[in-house]
């Protein structure tokens, strides 16, 4: 091409960047502050004609992964007449930080996605108003951890080790059956896990063997996962994408993930499966549950509406959405659960229990020991 | 004091302002309720750091990495940088575009590149294992110092290579012929008269790869395990894991204060060596290969940065089409399907425009804060409190680069809550966190070009009757402007791959491509996996095409020069 085509072709595209931009902008800014402007940049909003200018906004907090049907929010949206303004704010660590420090001035009228092993953080900031929400009944009661409902259990999904199918049925080794299998010496360099400094799953899997062997045994059991050459990564990305088997170029067979994983495997198939490509040791003790939780911000102007939104997230409705979207198992006892679920996930029976107010006051502690430990 | 003096003055303030504002604001306040949470002051967090050898060994390992990684990426790109400023050939536009697009690729994507090509099953191990005759991997990198210096050069090259290039394309190569004609040897003249001339360009590229390096969280994180950690690993675990602030903040406060010691000590050196130059149009100093010697050269140094830089992004786009074993367009079709009728669906075109939008708006912000910063540092003041000054304000400029992106993320929150700064929710607010890393690479690319203006230059301009604005017009912007556009591509750059504080704040709606892909790596199932790579291949084309557009941009005589 002549210069002077690409000197063209800069302006061209340096216009159509700056057009962009300020068509975001003044489109955007709006979107925030709840302004009567009809926008057409995102279609969801587009999608609601019916919802009155001056309709009042309630401002969801959630971490990243926070995911539902549009249909199923537009739902809520026009039954309550009020608009909800998403805020995914980082990691669950890192959303609900960010809620603990804008306390005197909230960011949002719900927060959810506390999960049980922040629980006790959350509660002890004193940043949620108790409600006992008339859907609870409907709720798995082994999954209401605080008493006065100022956290509220929308959704559970248990941390368990995932193993590559094909790999041992080439290999003609058994999959592993428990936490056990891991270090015994058939299993030598198989199994890759998350750092539980750095990431969810990671922290879900030491507590598994917490609770599992006890406080004064399973320290021993990392001992031998050690010297059983265990891989340690920082992330469940990095585990998943980057060593395990079934999913990578990297050659761990055994990887911790979830049990929903299996599920979505098929799901999110390149080509339609028969049969999951990855299956989840769900053995008695050898899962950990998380469970998430919705709760009321202190400080909303919105109590009555933020209180609409938090019945309907336990409803059967929005519960029947959740694990296509969050690939985690709804709460609510009545909820009917999708064919890819039914088919091929499967539920622990007995995951390993260890209380929040423990987590919350050995998480600093057990971790240190972990890294002494296994990184030395 | 003139009206010309006190326009001069507000515009000078303005990037001031903006750091008062963006900056210290928010990282005073989240510092404040960090060590005093309940009111009164709490420093038992900052005795327990000094005293624990382990913090110690991580500033220690911080600070040792980072200058390894430096002097390795400018040992590295000086060859690169030499051919780029010095000769003319088929492509090079081309190429050097593509050698920054590392510098946007979110570090889970890069990892996974990097284990396709040197992981124990990579395509180098495989080579070797059937020369060698061996069945196990050869080499194994993976969670080594090695494969972290080896990303930082990979991300860091392009900075070196622009900065440093643009630079020495004007640097007329008279001094260095006189000086061969004068008998001095091929290695005397590159020991004696290049590398001292191109000191100020190689400090400023050095000063922000060792900032970036010195602050690296991904790099560290995912290549190099969980047993390496900087000061920003810690920060990140004692904030998110363990709430626990103090502690946090007082390893904030020891990066800013490496960072501004470094900074001050930089600015002395600087002062010392920078002198004025003789600067050629490119037209007078770049030629075409035309020795066997010269295209060798040329040569050696393409094929480096094709292994080098392109090969892993190649092993991406390739496997964005191959993922699942067959040929196919399934992962770039599907990006356009909401199959689950998810809210948080991003159309690949939306998450485009939004990237590009936050970009160009940063892009002017950090060329507009950048320009007026550099035109303040290169001022020359003959008064001992003016040159304080400077060597004050230089430093504090630098520092939003070398401060922790978890810590003013959470500034952001405490801070920025109040109208009329109440942007918490904002989506002005992710431009302003890109720009708080962007215009330092301004002002560095820009300072030594316009310190190297001959004064006379601009007194023949004045003593020729121009107004001060027609001298900057005439005079400065065209020999600057390359450096210019150099910052301009870095500040569109860093704000495309979203870097630092922007993945700690509260984002709206507005899905980026970065985020887009994060969002589909957080899921299992190959379909997810392929659609990653499909959207960083597409950040990569829109980067690429970005870049071109702003480095083909000529206006007001900017890069012709």
């Amino acid at each position: 091409m002549k210069k002077r085509t690409w000197f063209h072709m800069g302006i061209l595209i340096v216009t159509i960047g700056l057009t962009a931009a300020f068509a975001a902008i003044s489109t955007l800014t709006p979107a925030v502050a709840s302004s009567p402007l009809p926008q057409t940049a995102t279609p969801e909003q587009t999608a609601t004609p019916e919802l009155p200018p001056d309709a009042p906004t309630l401002t969801l907090m959630s971490h990243d992964s926070f995911n539902i049907s549009e249909a199923v929010l537009r739902e809520f949206e026009l039954a309550n007449q009020v608009r909800v303004q998403l805020l995914p704010s980082g990691d669950a660590g890192t959303a609900l930080n960010q809620a603990i420090l804008s306390k005197n001035n909230p960011l949002a009228d719900v927060f959810f996605g506390v999960d049980n092993t922040f629980l006790s953080r959350a509660l002890r900031a004193d940043i949620f108003e108790p409600y006992d929400s008339p859907v609870l009944a409907e709720i798995r009661d082994e999954l209401k951890l605080d008493v006065q409902n100022r956290l509220l259990p929308v959704d559970y999904g248990d941390v368990c080790l995932n193993y590559d199918k094909e790999w041992f049925a080439k290999k003609g080794i058994a999959p592993p059956r428990n936490l056990e299998s891991l270090i015994e010496p058939t299993y030598k360099g198989l199994t890759v896990v998350e750092n539980p400094a750095t990431s969810s799953p990671g922290l879900a899997f030491l507590l598994t063997t917490i609770g599992h062997f006890g406080e004064d045994k399973y320290l021993d059991y990392w001992r031998a996962l050690r010297d059983n050459d265990v891989l340690v990564v920082d992330g469940w990305e990095e585990a998943y994408w980057g060593q395990f088997s079934a999913a990578s170029d990297g050659n761990r067979p055994i990887v911790v993930s979830y049990a929903s994983s299996p599920p979505a495997e098929v799901y999110f198939a390149e080509q339609p499966l028969e049969e999951a490509p990855t299956a989840a040791v769900t053995a008695d003790g050898s899962c950990f549950r998380q469970v998430e939780f919705v709760g009321i911000l202190k400080g909303t102007a919105h109590r009555a509406l933020a209180e609409k939104l938090v019945d309907y997230m336990l409803s059967r409705r929005f519960q029947e959405d959740i694990p296509l979207n969050m690939f985690m198992f709804p709460a609510n006892v009545n909820a009917i659960l999708p064919e890819v679920f039914v088919k091929f996930a499967q539920i622990p029976e007995q995951p390993a229990v260890v209380s929040p107010e423990a987590i919350e006051a050995n998480r600093e502690r057990w971790i240190e020991e972990w890294m002494e430990v296994v990184l030395r | 004091m003139t009206r010309h003096q006190l326009i001069v003055g507000a515009l000078y303030a303005v990037p001031l302002i903006f750091l008062a504002l963006f900056f210290f604001y928010p990282l005073l306040a989240i510092l404040i309720i960090s060590f005093a949470p309940e009111g009164v002051p709490d420093l038992r967090a900052l005795y327990k750091l000094v005293s624990s050898g382990y913090y110690l060994r991580t500033l220690g390992f911080t600070v040792w990495q980072a200058a390894l990684s430096t002097l390795l990426t400018v040992v590295l790109a000086l060859p690169g940088a030499y051919i780029f400023a010095r000769y003319r050939f088929r492509g090079k536009w081309l190429l050097q575009a593509l050698t920054t697009i590392p510098f946007v690729l979110p570090t889970v994507v890069v990892a996974n590149a990097f284990t396709a090509l040197l992981g124990p099953q990579g395509r180098l191990n495989l080579i070797l294992m059937a020369l060698l005759g061996r069945s196990e991997p050869v080499i194994d990198l993976q969670h080594t110092i090695w494969i972290i210096l080896a990303a930082h050069v990979f991300y860091n090259y392009a900075v070196v290579l622009r900065i440093v290039s643009s630079f020495w394309s004007n640097l007329s190569p008279r001094v260095e012929e006189a000086a061969r004609m004068l008998g001095a040897r091929p290695l005397a003249v590159w020991w004696h008269v290049t590398l001292p001339l191109l000191m100020p360009a190689l400090a400023a590229s050095g000063l922000l790869v060792f900032i970036f390096c010195f602050t690296s969280f991904g790099v560290i994180l995912i290549l190099g395990g969980p047993r390496f950690a900087t000061l920003e690993v810690e920060i990140y675990r004692q904030t998110v894991n363990y709430f626990n602030l103090p502690v946090a903040a007082a390893l904030s406060l020891i990066q800013i204060v490496f960072t501004f010691g470094l900074m001050w000590l930089y600015t002395q050196l600087q002062r010392r060596s920078s002198v004025p130059l003789e600067m050629r149009a490119v037209a007078q100093t770049q030629r075409r290969p035309a020795s066997w010697r010269a295209r060798i050269l040329v040569g050696v140094n393409v094929l480096a940065m094709i292994t080098g830089l392109l090969l892993p992004l190649l092993a991406l786009v390739e496997r964005s089409f191959t993922l699942g074993g067959n040929l196919t367009l399934r992962y770039y079709a599907e990006l356009f399907v909401n199959r689950r009728d998810s809210l948080l669906y991003v159309p690949p075109i939306q998450a485009v425009l939004n990237s590009l939008s936050f970009a160009v708006v940063t892009m002017f912000l950090a060329l507009t804060l950048g320009t007026l910063g550099a035109a303040m540092l290169a001022r020359t003041t003959r008064s001992k409190s003016g040159q304080k000054l400077q060597s004050l304000l230089d430093p504090l400029l630098m520092l939003p680069l070398g401060t922790s992106a978890v810590t003013l993320g959470f500034g952001f929150i405490v801070a920025l809550d109040k109208p009329p700064l109440n942007l918490r929710a904002s989506p002005l607010l992710m431009p302003l966190a890109h720009t708080l890393v962007a215009f330092p690479f301004v002002v560095r690319s820009l300072l030594p070009a316009l310190r190297g203006i001959k004064p006379s230059l601009r007194e023949a301009a004045i003593v020729l009757g121009a107004t001060p604005w027609r001298v900057w017009r005439e005079v400065v912007l065209p020999i600057t402007g390359r450096a210019l556009l150099v910052g301009a591509v870095f500040a569109f750059t860093i704000s495309m791959g979203e870097f630092g504080a922007t993945a700690l704040i509260a984002r709206p709606q507005l899905p980026t491509l970065p985020v887009a892909i994060f969002r589909f790596l957080g899921q299992p199932g190959l379909l997810n996996y392929g659609q990653a790579l499909a959207m960083s291949t597409l950040l990569m084309l829109v980067c690429t095409v970005g870049m071109l557009a702003i480095e083909r941009f000529r206006v007001g005589g900017v890069g012709e020069f």
